[in-house]
């Protein structure tokens, strides 16, 4: 498996599920948070991908 | 209904108090760092433990899977030194990966930042599941 983006969306899957259950106790808070993460880790790694598109020169 | 949540909360004081000591306190920390999840499975938090047992473990595969390799201690060269104490947290499989000399890392290979990612980001993560660990067990949380 060689996709980047799919090995980016696996990696931040696995911190956003991390650090929501480190962070929030109660079952739907962590799904929330880490829902919340997840996107946050997407939009992003496209937002920065889409900045970076011009380079190099 | 309020007794029984009395009960369950002086039951989790109980095993913070127990987890106070420092004698126990290590153990708990020791745990926590050897097998991810541990720490909090001892101390009662299954759902948080079985997530760290399951989360932490398979990232350390996929870093394995993806080429990714496991830094020496060489600190003549800084980052590779810190990459290797990083590599260290995850505990266990750790040292199961060198038993199996696994971790050489292809640097050919696409994939090989991407397992280094995955390596080191796992074992930074159960450094901070350990410590949450040790703050349950001081009964901070």
């Amino acid at each position: 498996m060689t996709d980047h983006f799919l090995l980016m969306a696996l990696f931040a899957f696995f911190v956003s599920l991390v650090f929501a259950v480190l962070m929030r106790d109660d079952v739907r808070e962590q799904v929330r948070l880490g829902s919340m993460m997840f996107g946050a880790f997407i939009a992003a790694a496209l937002v920065l991908g889409w900045i970076m598109l011009p380079f190099p020169l | 209904m309020i007794l029984g949540w009395m009960a369950s909360k002086s039951s989790t004081a109980e095993r913070a108090r127990a987890g106070a000591e420092p004698g126990v306190l290590a153990a708990i920390c020791a745990a926590a760092w050897l097998v991810p999840g541990a720490g909090h499975l001892w101390l009662g938090r299954r759902q948080k433990g079985l997530v760290f047992l399951l989360a932490l473990p398979a990232m350390f595969l996929i870093g394995l899977a993806l080429d990714g390799r496991i830094f020496p201690f060489e600190f003549s060269e800084p980052l590779v030194g810190l990459a290797a104490v990083a590599d260290l947290g995850i505990g266990l499989p750790w040292f199961f990966a060198h038993m199996l000399e696994a971790g050489a890392g292809v640097v050919t290979s696409a994939t090989y930042e991407y397992g280094n990612t995955f390596l080191i980001v796992c074992g930074l993560l159960n450094f901070l599941v350990i410590l949450d660990a040790f703050d349950i067990a001081m009964g901070r949380k």
